[in-house]
């Protein structure tokens, strides 16, 4: 079932090419109604900036969050937001998916030489998604800046690694969930659950939560590694769970492995594909 | 112009570019039984189809609604896989070499646009030549001659959402066919079209065909395409091959009859005609059926005219494909030798 159309490194490029392309076109597209475009921008934006500005709230209220200092927690929030706010803009539109396999689109999909997960991804692209971003990342950056951390090069490669890492972890979770749709149709809201509720779980320190919760965020949807592993390793607060150090190490691995869980599942959609009528 | 001879780019074995054997599709239905209970049952949209079609022909693949047409058409273009049976196109097996097969067929269909809503006609084909990743000359020459074919010229920079439904059709056509395909699949590509649309579509399809060697496979409610694009005709009913033969001798042995709508000024007694038999009477309106072999439509409305009634208007109606295959069905006509015997009647 592999596809088989990615041989060489040109064809790699290839098909980075055309990506940008249909990006740009979708871009042209909805820059046709750039008002509410624009509208849409600043309302994502602004649904960041509230949710960081609830944990900040929450902060003052519990002045002991799991013994985490604000830096630290907006920190741990930035490093949790900002791997979620690239994967929603570049992968998290594979959810769209439901819409093409419920009205038939999924066909034509499925009629040209390039990878049905890519061509989703850009299809779909929105660029008002970046919204979320700005916020995320300017949180992440005051973060680090004010942080008691000396930032040395291995410091700031453990950075990108988790950045990293995580968004390619947030990303299977979107392929996850969208491929569900193959099964059933309109299971878009069930899996909203499982990635924005991860996302939402994972921007509080893991230690807060009662124990499945933490098991579940460790191993079952392992959101641990993109935020909290990381964090606890660069910040060295107190370690309440007792993380081995190396532990930030299986980052890369696990991102590796849900990957290939997340596409394994979505091969297995498409070839249970069954279309619409005419 | 210098674009003839590419046909069928690619094909290496002399057998047939579609092959198909007993290819069955099946669905799982689940319908509610009860208030939690839901009954598990199997559908057949298709059992046993088998036909093959050879490099350089065009064929019509024709039937009601519901017949298992599009269905077929999704296994060939490697959408749905078979439950059942083998297929085979252009030497590839559908579903598994999907990606290799898309670059070598184009498909239409007709009722879901491939191309870029909200963006101009010549954006879509832009896109489109960095998917397929056609030669940048080859694309050009392509799009220069189909532009000018289909004279898509005065509507290429407007946005594909307000373009007619006739000038999208032929937008799609030219998505289809801009990467050289060898073959090409369309279900239902006249749907909803007007005259000249139609003509046009039909027009560009036999010229590709002549001129290129492309293979069409085309699925219809509409006779008048396998009439004048088709040599060969497959009916296709509940999942099943009906038929598989000429056209020509199809319209002989089924589609001769004709029925001629008089409208009359007031409501007049049922005509007694020789040759032509009233079969529905409505008002000012009588329906005259009549057999094209035995008597021609010209004549008919002679003698309609000589009843001395006056005539508000006059049209003559052929079968549709709905009611020739449902004689087919009912088994009118046996193969056609029923009514073989009288005298054709020379056109």
């Amino acid at each position: 079932m592999a596809s088989p159309t990615l041989n060489t490194t040109a064809d790699v490029r290839g098909l980075a090419a055309l990506y940008g392309r249909i990006l740009a076109a979708r871009v042209r597209s909805d820059w046709q109604y750039r008002t509410s475009f624009l509208a849409l921008v600043v309302s994502q934006a602004l649904v960041i900036a509230l949710e960081l500005l609830t944990v900040l709230l929450l902060l003052r209220l519990v002045p002991d969050f799991g013994g985490w200092s604000t830096v630290e927690v907006v920190f741990l929030y930035g490093l949790a937001t900002v791997p979620f706010a690239i994967s929603d803009v570049f992968v998290s539109a594979v959810d769209r998916v439901s819409n093409h396999v419920r009205e038939g689109t999924f066909d034509r999909i499925l009629l040209r030489p390039i990878p049905p997960l890519i061509q989703i991804s850009a299809l779909e692209f929105e660029l008002r998604r970046a919204g979320k971003l700005i916020p995320s990342a300017a949180a992440l950056g005051w973060a680090v800046w004010r942080v008691d951390v000396a930032w040395g090069p291995a410091e700031v490669a453990l950075l990108v690694l988790a950045l990293a890492s995580g968004t390619v972890i947030y990303s299977a979770l979107w392929i996850l969930a969208a491929s569900v749709s193959f099964w059933t149709v309109n299971s878009r809201e069930a899996m909203n659950a499982v990635t924005f509720g991860g996302q939402f779980a994972n921007q509080y320190p893991i230690h807060v939560y009662r124990g499945w919760i933490r098991v579940l965020l460790g191993w079952g949807i392992p959101l641990a590694f993109v935020a909290y592993v990381p964090a606890v390793r660069l910040l060295d607060p107190a370690n309440p769970l007792g993380l081995p150090r190396w532990l930030v190490f299986a980052a890369p691995a696990v991102a590796a492995a849900s990957l290939a869980v997340a596409l394994g599942v979505w091969r297995t959609g498409i070839a249970h594909y069954r279309s619409t009528g005419s | 112009m210098a674009t003839s001879e590419r046909a069928s780019a690619g094909h290496r074995s002399g057998g047939p570019v579609i092959d198909l054997v007993g290819v069955d599709k099946t669905y799982v239905v689940r319908a509610r039984a009860g208030r939690f209970r839901r009954e598990r049952r199997e559908v057949a949209a298709v059992r046993d189809v088998s036909f093959s079609v050879e490099a350089g022909e065009m064929v019509g693949y024709l039937g009601p609604n519901g017949a298992g047409k599009s269905t077929t058409i999704k296994m060939i273009t490697g959408i749905l896989t078979p439950s059942a049976g083998d297929i085979t196109v252009l030497g590839h097996t559908p579903t598994a070499e999907r990606a290799a097969l898309t670059r070598r067929i184009g498909v239409v269909f007709g009722q879901r646009s491939q191309l870029w809503w909200d963006l101009p006609l010549i954006d879509s084909f832009r896109l489109l030549h960095h998917v397929y990743r056609t030669d940048p000359e080859r694309h050009r020459q392509n799009l220069d001659a189909f532009v000018d074919r289909l004279d898509l010229g005065p509507f290429l920079g407007v946005p594909v959402r307000q373009l007619s439904l006739g000038q999208r059709m032929r937008g799609e056509l030219t998505a289809a066919l801009l990467h050289d395909p060898a073959v090409v699949v369309l279900d239902e590509p006249t749907i909803g079209l007007d005259v000249v649309s139609k003509h046009a579509v039909r027009a560009f399809l036999a010229e590709m065909n002549r001129e290129r060697g492309t293979t069409v496979l085309l699925t219809t409610h509409d006779l008048d395409d396998v009439e004048e694009l088709c040599r060969r005709m497959l009916i296709i009913d509940r999942g099943r091959v009906l038929l598989d033969g000429g056209v020509d001798r199809f319209k002989q042995d089924h589609g001769t009859e004709r029925t001629v709508v008089v409208d009359f000024e007031r409501p007049v007694p049922p005509l007694a005609l020789d040759r032509a038999a009233v079969v529905q009477i409505d008002g000012p309106r009588q329906r005259l059926r009549f057999d094209r072999r035995q008597i021609t439509a010209a004549e008919v409305i002679g003698l309609v005219t000589a009843t001395g009634h006056p005539v508000r208007d006059l049209t003559v109606e052929e079968p549709d494909i709905e009611e020739l295959i449902r004689r087919l069905y009912a088994g009118f006509g046996e193969a056609g030798d029923d009514g073989s015997g009288g005298a054709p009647a020379g056109r």
